[in-house]
């Protein structure tokens, strides 16, 4: 079947798209888009988890015919996203997200640089970063589109509202507490902008 | 700047930004956080076929017949391999024993084994093409612990072994066995006051790493194959592969891809060689992805024990004897088996002086699940159970807990039970005096004036308690870990270091074969490089096989060990560019032929500081480039029948302390903190450091509370393999983590570091188990502890 | 397998009658975990998500009418002083991303006796609006919805739209036991609530049971025992033997197995522990309010 859907900002048609396919499986491996990580492709560990219409979901639990229509945000969409927040209080359709060609430039190919200079990050990935929240880094995206929408409406949160908000999403590198670093040190620069 | 008078001495790296000890940022970062990291499971080729596998239902069977007709006439399906279709002799691989088949053949050794592979245009397309391999099995009993496995008419797991353990293990269902004898235990047992014994059980814990296992293979014009993948040692995958697919080593290349961690799962192969075989089957890049129900079968696990200890004291506390046996599951094949005998046995009375031991450790082949690495193996299970009999001989001799160890505590000069003396700083007590020292989390931080907040509180958001049978409990816990691989091992690593002019800048460029599997290697290269060449921009290139073997990222051994080739090549590098530079400019100056030369800064200095030259204009039209290998100081091997023997690099020490809340009617724990204090030798990166002991800390925390494979003994089948029913902590089952950083240098280590990732993952487990101990007044010989050990309704 | 996307309930009524064996998926979160690990190929997937009305819920008289979809995440934003209980144990399940997803429909169609909907619902007091294209709508009592181990009353062509719960006249509350603090399956689970208008309480007990049950005797006793004490007048303290027998009771009413999660002999012996302290927490709970009308009076 095919499926026709806003990811980022961007219209997006997938073709040929089996009817047991996840929304998860069709960005990954239709649209190039595999930030959002197959972890455990049973919702108990968070590392796909993208805004559906605004909403954090597990993208591994969403049906792909379910999205037709519909408005996802990943964490390749996420630094846009953030941005239009700020500027306009949402992300307005069309300008946000990771082009559809520089996304499905992801063949076999070794990394030339790790370095990735120049990008620009939205708070809450400045602060992964910065905390030293990232290890193996395959939980972060989940953990990114977890805490970024925890932030967008609960900009103070106690440290016991942060460990509910994110007690969706498995780490297992870090111990979570640079993880709960992170979100308080994006909190506090957020609080610090305004 | 050069100044008149006195000069100032300094020393290589002091002067450049970016160098070692400081907390530097991960090269990686950006690409991970914006999801641009390419990880294996995220590999993408034109035209590329999805691989499957079949694995068997049952654990131990015959193989009557195998029919793959149906899966091969499906429209879709390129092709279909079973252990007829191996291109050579060569069918099994190992780490150390090649015992493990790629395909099974003629019998099925553990539930979960590979039977069958599938290429196919689709992963559905490749599933259905699978379940329509028609395979008899006709089942076999199974073995499922010591007694069953050493029964005079045991089936042998492996018939007509001729390993190098085979010689020395008393039955052929066990892989290896390791006796460490030193002084008179029976004696000794004699002069004791007080004498504990106790029986322990270790649960199965897994790995657990997020990004299942998963690769690319694509097929090369030459007839070989290259390899994109998650692993934790590149060269060791790649000497297993090449034999199985008849190809020279040359014509497989391997490059790491994102690894979504490792924590020794990664160790022993799963996908690689079925990936190349389709590709090479199929002449198409083939992807196989395993989905976490697969991830339980697809990698060796920690190896479940059973552990008996008797431990002896004097009136006035001291340590007399340890009597001990330690029985590993190893399950069917034999993976990292023997190396986790070695640490179990070598490490088995933990950071204490005793004269007088006998220990024994073994590993068992049973139709169990297969174990290998994990995070601390050996040293894990055996910390476990001697600091659960520290506790108990404290009670027994009347000491306060904590300072009975310090009383017993190991020092540097300490002989091990190897009769290998601590030859660097070993600070155990300190680490106790520190852990101790530090401030008590308050009591019921979960009241709140709204009521309870039940997130604080055991059971979390469940709502299973707003106070009520909640009890507050400590407990401590030390450990001892050793680095790097031991007992002889040739353990050594290579880099390629470049140095060069880009765009008027100085850059270096580090290649290893380092797997990057989020500890911060990379991190700390780049910092090593910035320390000994004086520049500002390094880069990581990709690791590959394309430069040599960089060992393991094992044992806690990848920044001293490819740390310090790293650091040996840079030093290389720099004598080479100091000649160039000595070539181009020597006349100019006499500082260049009379003084002590360091690059800082991107120059050229001199120790007192005075500029000779910029390295910019020093590498001007020149290339600098070394790869040399690096090895630290040779171990030897334990001697079979006493265990004696220098068998250890470096050893790493870590002590917790868990203050945990336990709603005593229910069995729910709630770790509330768990404070660690360790002994890094020399933080390289302060920041990723503490990140290490916190993530070890947690993991430790798991197998106390929740994580176990749950095999049932009957079938030998795993019952729980999901993230539904094998639960790891989430950030709700996660407490504060302190961490005391203690820094005494190692002097045969590279700048004195210590491996430091596996220690945390010892004494977590037992701190939290005396905490929940202290709770509730309960024995609990096991772990994980679970509810019904709690409520007497196990 | 085909996937169906019916636009108005009508349709996807139609669309069930003509393909009986049809799964309708909603939030997803049972439906695509099966087909993920390859344990259910249905013919035809049953998509509900673009029928808004399931989503939306009605505040009448007596009842809360909540669609099958909403999510828990909205249950326990908006519905906490009408169903307690529910939103308890909307609070419990999964993780925020599958409460986000997750709806009461979702548990009832899949009726495992872990899903953490059911007793909070058997013990408010509920109706399952189904219907069928044929037969038009039916009110099946939650009493008489479980059937069996992860089956339920519905018909082949019927689709749940809807839960009828009563609105709490009183205290509820939920526990759940789970061997993890977050996103976890309950080992076992109960809910209570306290009926003042009736003068009756009423339970329901979660992965206990092939079923999730209701305690009878259970509630038959401590309903005798409220009325013999005079305790819904005079407010006074539940003395510790009635709430030990009730307990006791509640353990008594589980049927429960052995597995992964749990021993029998524990979800039995938790049972009794989170009866007797929901009880406690409903009882003065209601006592506070009791006082707190009487000082006002």
């Amino acid at each position: 079947m095919r499926v026709n859907f806003t990811v980022n900002g961007r219209p997006q048609e997938a073709d040929d798209v089996w009817e047991g396919e996840s929304l998860l499986y069709v960005l990954r491996e239709r649209l190039g888009l595999p930030g959002s990580k197959n972890a455990c492709e049973q919702g108990e560990c968070g590392s796909c988890t993208v805004r559906l219409d605004g909403v954090p979901v597990c993208s591994c639990l969403v049906a792909a015919g379910q999205v037709e229509g519909r408005e996802v945000v990943t964490v390749e969409g996420l630094a846009d996203f953030a941005k239009q927040r700020a500027e306009h209080g949402g992300c307005a359709s069309g300008a946000c997200g990771t082009s559809l060609q520089d996304a499905q430039q992801w063949a076999a190919k070794g990394q030339d640089s790790q370095t990735g200079e120049g990008t620009e990050l939205s708070p809450i990935q400045q602060a992964f970063i910065d905390a030293g929240a990232v290890q193996c880094g395959f939980c972060t995206p989940g953990l990114l589109v977890a805490a970024d929408e925890m932030l967008e409406n609960n900009p103070n949160p106690t440290d016991a509202d942060i460990r509910e908000a994110l007690s969706g999403n498995l780490c297992r590198c870090t111990g979570y507490e640079k993880i709960m670093d992170a979100v308080r040190l994006a909190a506090a620069r957020q609080g610090e902008a305004v | 700047m050069p100044t008149n008078g006195a000069p100032t001495k300094i020393t290589q790296g002091s002067q450049t930004k970016g160098g070692i000890g400081e907390s530097t940022l991960r090269p990686d970062g950006t690409l991970k956080v914006t999801g641009e990291f390419a990880y294996s499971s995220d590999m993408w080729h034109e035209d590329m076929l999805w691989g499957q596998i079949l694995r068997s239902t049952v654990a131990h069977a015959e193989i009557v017949s195998i029919d793959t007709s149906e899966a091969l006439a499906m429209a879709g399906v390129y092709a279909v391999m079973t252990y007829d279709d191996l291109p050579t002799e060569v069918k099994n691989y190992g780490l150390e024993i090649q015992d493990t088949p790629v395909l099974a053949h003629g019998k099925v050794r553990h539930h979960g084994e590979p039977v069958a592979i599938v290429a196919a245009d689709h992963p559905e397309t490749a599933r259905r093409a699978a379940a329509k391999i028609k395979v008899d099995y006709r089942e076999l009993p199974v073995i499922t612990d010591e007694a069953s496995a050493t029964a005079p008419d045991a089936i042998l797991v492996h018939e007509g072994r001729d390993d190098h353990h085979i010689g020395h293990v008393p039955h052929p269902n066990i892989v290896h066995r390791q006796p460490i004898l030193r002084g008179d235990a029976a004696a000794a047992a004699e002069r004791a006051d007080f004498v504990v014994k106790g029986e322990y059980t270790f649960g199965m814990q897994d790995q657990a790493f997020l990004g299942p296992e998963s690769g690319l293979a694509v097929p090369d014009e030459d007839g070989g194959v290259h390899l994109y993948i998650a692993t934790q040692w590149l060269h060791s995958d790649l000497k297993q592969i090449a034999p199985v697919l008849g190809l020279p080593e040359s014509k497989v290349r391997m490059t790491l891809s994102g690894v979504g961690g490792a924590f020794g799962g990664r160790e022993d192969l799963s996908m690689q060689i079925h990936a190349c075989l389709l590709a090479m089957r199929t002449g198409k890049p083939v992807k196989i992805v395993y989905n976490r129900f697969e991830s339980f079968f697809g990698h060796v696990h920690r190896h479940p024990a059973k552990l008996y200890y008797e431990h002896g004291a004097t009136k006035d506390g001291k340590l007399t004897h340890v009597k001990c046996r330690i029985v590993l599951d190893g399950g069917a094949y034999a993976s990292a088996s023997p190396a986790v005998v070695g640490n179990a046995s070598s490490l088995a009375i933990g950071p204490y002086v005793v004269d007088d031991v006998d220990i024994e450790a073994i590993a068992l082949y049973t139709n169990n699940p297969p174990c290998g690495a994990m995070r601390g193996f050996g040293a894990v299970q055996a910390c476990f159970a001697y600091e659960a009999q520290m506790d108990k001989l404290a009670d027994a001799v009347g000491l306060d807990r904590v300072a009975f160890r310090q009383l017993n505590a190991m020092e540097q000069g300490t002989i091990m039970p190897t009769g290998q003396p601590v030859d660097s700083p070993a600070p155990v007590a300190e680490l106790l005096r520190r852990v101790k020292a530090m401030p008590m989390p308050p009591e019921r931080q979960w009241e709140s004036s709204e009521g309870a907040d039940v997130r604080q509180l055991p059971g979390g958001l469940s709502n299973t308690t707003h106070g009520e049978g909640v009890v507050r409990g400590v407990g401590y816990a030390v450990g001892i870990k050793n680095v790097g691989f031991s007992e002889g091992f040739d353990d050594y690593s290579t880099a390629k270091v470049r140095m060069e002019v880009i765009g008027g800048e100085p850059v270096a460029t580090v290649h290893t074969a380092m797997a990057e599997v989020g500890q911060g290697g990379v991190t700390v290269h780049a910092q090593i490089a910035r320390t000994e060449l004086g520049v500002t921009q390094v880069t990581i290139n990709p690791a590959d096989t394309q430069v040599g073997s960089a060992g393991s990222t094992s044992a806690s051994r990848q920044t001293y060990v490819t740390g310090g080739a790293v650091k040996n090549s840079c030093e290389l590098v720099r004598e080479k560019v100091l000649e160039i530079g000595r070539r181009k400019y020597g006349s100019y100056h006499p500082a260049w032929a009379t003084a002590e030369l360091l690059l800082e800064g991107g120059k050229v200095v001199t120790d007192g500081g005075e500029v000779l030259a910029d390295l910019a204009d020093v590498l001007e039209g020149e290339t600098v480039e070394v790869e040399a290998e690096w090895r630290h100081r040779p171990t030897e091997a334990f001697d079979l029948r006493t265990g004696q023997g220098f068998g250890h690099v470096q050893y790493s020490f870590a002590a917790h302390r868990a203050v945990v809340e336990v709603d005593t009617e229910l069995g729910l724990v709630k770790v509330i903190e768990l404070a660690c204090a360790q002994d890094v030798g020399k933080a390289l990166n302060p920041l990723s450091v503490i990140g290490q002991i916190q993530g070890g800390t947690t993991q430790g925390l798991g197998v106390a509370v929740m994580e176990e494979i749950i095999v049932d003994p009957k079938t030998a089948k795993v019952r729980n393999p999901s993230f539904t029913d094998y639960l790891i902590p989430t950030i709700l089952d996660t407490p504060t983590i302190p961490v005391d950083v203690l820094e005494l240098a190692d002097d045969h280590a590279p700048y004195g570091l210590r491996g430091i990732g596996e220690a945390p993952t010892l004494s977590s487990t037992p701190a939290v188990l005396a905490a929940i101990r202290n709770a509730t007044g309960l024995e609990l010989n096991r772990t994980p502890v679970r509810p019904e050990h709690l409520t007497g309704t196990a | 397998m085909d996937f169906l996307r019916p636009a108005s309930w009508e349709e996807a009524l139609a669309a069930k009658a003509e393909h009986p064996t049809a799964v309708p998926i909603a939030g997803g979160t049972d439906v695509m975990v099966e087909i993920n690990f390859d344990h259910r190929r249905p013919e035809y997937l049953l998509d509900l998500n673009r029928i808004g009305d399931l989503t939306e819920w009605e505040v009448g008289e007596d009842s809360v009418r909540l669609g099958a979809s909403v999510p828990y995440t909205r249950i326990m934003e908006h519905l906490r002083a009408e169903l307690p209980g529910l939103a308890l144990a909307s609070h419990t399940v999964a993780s925020p991303q599958i409460r986000n997803r997750g709806g009461v429909g979702g548990n009832l169609g899949t009726a495992s006796p872990a899903g953490d909907a059911h007793p909070a619902l058997l013990a408010a007091g509920a109706e399952v609006e189904v219907e069928s294209a044929e037969r038009g709508t039916r009110l099946i009592p939650i009493d008489e919805f479980y059937t069996g181990v992860k089956r339920n009353a519905l018909a082949a062509d019927e689709l749940i739209r809807a839960v009828h719960i009563k609105k709490a006249d009183g205290p509820q509350q939920y526990s759940k036991v789970g061997t993890r603090n977050a996103m976890v399956i309950a080992v076992c689970a109960f809910g209570l609530a306290l009926h003042p208008e009736t003068r009756t309480v009423r339970t329901g007990i979660g992965s206990a049971a092939p079923t999730p049950v209701r305690a009878k005797a259970a509630e038959e006793f401590l309903n005798a025992a409220l009325e013999e004490g005079g305790f819904w007048d005079n407010g006074k303290i539940i003395t510790p033997s009635v709430a030990k027998q009730f307990a006791e009771l509640c353990s008594g009413a589980c049927n429960p197995i052995d597995d992964v999660r749990g021993t029998a002999s524990y979800r039995r012996h938790a049972v009794g522990v989170m009866a007797r302290r929901t009880l406690t927490w409903t009882w003065e709970s209601y006592r506070g309010t009791a006082a707190r009308t009487e000082g006002v009076a």
